[in-house]
């Protein structure tokens, strides 16, 4: 995990006492706001009431907390999915793209990018109510007589995540389109092959870096998400972050919150410590390589 | 056109329906005369703005809102950009040490950051105070600051900051008088990005919100699971309107940066 490259030592170097006190704010910030914070609860899943796994045990032997970790693993894949087969193509046509076209396929790309989740969410939620714009869609082209219960269901939830997610899945792939040298289509264009076959041995493995860094950063976010299926997601069909706020705030269980977190972050470590050599986080940013 | 092309177009017009539909459609809820979200909307009226702007409960929660994403903005930019030039100018393994907790917030899920701040903050007394709020805001913020004043410091000619020392500067009368004027349009937009992202941040907000003071996003929060009233669409138009114009500021500061960082070397 390192972000070399983009930030590289140069010129007069700067004593070893002035890099540690130009540092120490931030060491000093995320020490007292981050990782303290984490690991004070961490160790609360493993010490209360005693020295003990059970709040672990807990999550996966009770049917319940199983369905809901399983349930949160399934629509993140399926958001992650979701989101891959709506942002390829769009990706594709904004890195073939020049001129005012391409500006206006990045900027409605970047515009929800830009535009709060809540608001986004509010949005969903009056597409999908009773006597919304979606159920009279549906009754005007007579797939349905009368309103389908549409909020309030794992579909909401999936497909309002998409929506929120998708640009972290563009952006990334845009990125990785764009840096492959035309010279290598017209290479294999002259060599013989066809778009078709260009694509699927020329382009898509020299992008599969850009995709696989969208899926990553959409599945992370996916597993860990809360406003979205707090606010459109029924309460029998919970995801893990609804349950943890729900065990914290209204159990007040918290050793059993906090083991919840722990296999949150558990999976969400070894899917990042598995993944950093393939995709690096400076590329995600937007920033130079 | 060939069929593919066209195809593919076809395809990618419809994603970006998906896309700019739902957020097309709020907005002009926000001048509808009736009192229940539903689209089309009917008349024309300001009405939703004015009680919006006429509400103490709401008008407390952006100014301490506003308060808050302000502090984070400055704080973030300040200790971002120390650390980010000790960075670039030879941090050696402690490097090492700032960019794995740099990416740290990014990888955590805001869930579980908020979750054990409400813990911790539970026991110091910081829940739902000012201090709180910044200290998380600025731990999610900082490394979006981060990368947006590293892109201007790593193209700054370290030859630069050498000169004026080997004419007698000091290390910090380099940065302020050199270095600091060629990468203040990036650390403003860095400092505008931590702003927005203080502004808009909903999950933190959830869990450390006081009894009295709640931050615009945990309003609404509340409004949206409640009674999804119009004022909803009114705050979305208020907030596009900000992020656009935060936005193109922050595009427009990046171009000065790119050009002052490129001047001095072509010369």
């Amino acid at each position: 995990m390192t972000l070399s490259g983009f930030f590289e030592a140069d010129g007069r170097q700067l004593s070893r006492a002035g890099i540690v006190l130009l540092m120490a704010p931030f060491f000093v910030l995320i020490a007292f706001a981050f990782l303290y914070p984490l690991v004070n609860l961490l160790s609360i899943s493993v010490l209360e009431p005693a020295p003990t796994l059970a709040n672990y045990e807990r999550v996966f032997d009770n049917p319940v907390y199983a369905r809901v970790l399983f349930r949160t693993l399934r629509i993140a894949l399926l958001v992650s999915l979701l989101s891959l087969l709506l942002s390829f193509p769009v990706a594709l046509l904004m890195a073939n793209s020049t001129g005012p076209k391409a500006v206006f396929l990045t900027a409605c790309v970047l515009l929800p990018f830009w535009s709060s989740v809540l608001v986004r969410t509010a949005a969903w939620a009056v597409l999908l109510q009773r006597n919304g714009l979606v159920n009279q869609t549906l009754q005007a082209v007579g797939l349905t007589s009368e309103p389908v219960t549409l909020l309030y269901t794992q579909g909401a939830v999936v497909v309002a995540m998409t929506h929120v997610l998708m640009p972290f899945m563009v952006l990334p792939i845009y990125g990785a389109l764009r840096n492959i040298p035309s010279d290598y289509a017209r290479a294999a264009a002259i060599s013989g092959a066809g778009p078709v076959r260009t694509f699927w041995e020329v382009t898509l493995p020299l992008a599969m870096p850009g995709v696989i860094g969208g899926v990553i950063l959409v599945f992370l976010s996916a597993l860990g998400y809360f406003i979205t299926p707090a606010l459109l997601g029924s309460p029998q069909e919970m995801m893990i972050a609804t349950l943890i706020s729900q065990q914290m705030r209204e159990n007040l269980d918290w050793p059993f919150a906090a083991a919840l977190v722990g296999v949150l972050t558990l999976f969400v470590t070894i899917i990042t410590i598995a993944f950093s050599k393939v995709f690096r986080f400076d590329r995600m940013m937007g920033g130079r390589t | 056109m060939n069929p593919r092309t066209l195809l593919l177009n076809a395809y990618v017009y419809a994603v970006l329906a998906f896309i700019l539909v739902p957020i097309l459609i709020i907005l002009p809820m926000a001048f509808s005369e009736t009192q229940y979200l539903a689209f089309p909307p009917q008349g024309f009226t300001l009405r939703w703005f004015a009680d919006f702007f006429a509400d103490r409960r709401w008008m407390d929660a952006m100014w301490f809102s506003v308060k808050i994403a302000t502090l984070t903005a400055i704080t973030t930019a300040i200790i971002g950009t120390m650390a980010t030039y000790a960075l670039v100018r030879g941090a050696g393994s402690l490097g090492t040490v700032f960019q794995a907790l740099l990416i740290g917030p990014i990888v955590v899920p805001h869930i579980a950051l908020a979750v054990a701040l409400y813990l911790f903050f539970q026991t110091t007394g910081l829940s739902g105070t000012v201090t709180g709020y910044v200290l998380a805001h600025c731990v999610i913020a900082m490394p979006f600051t981060v990368f947006t004043v590293a892109a201007a410091l790593s193209s700054v000619d370290p030859a630069l900051e050498d000169a004026a020392m080997s004419c007698g500067a000091s290390r910090f009368t380099a940065f302020r008088l050199i270095t600091l004027p060629i990468i203040l349009p990036n650390v403003i937009a860095g400092a505008l990005f931590a702003f927005i992202i203080s502004f808009d941040e909903p999950v933190v907000a959830f869990f450390l919100a006081g009894i009295r003071d709640k931050t615009l996003p945990r309003m609404m929060f509340d409004d949206i699971e409640q009674n999804l009233t119009p004022i909803i669409p009114a705050i979305a138009v208020l907030l596009t309107v900000l992020s656009i114009a935060v936005l193109i500021g922050a595009a427009l500061l990046r171009r000065m940066s790119e050009r002052n960082a490129a001047a001095p070397k072509e010369t």
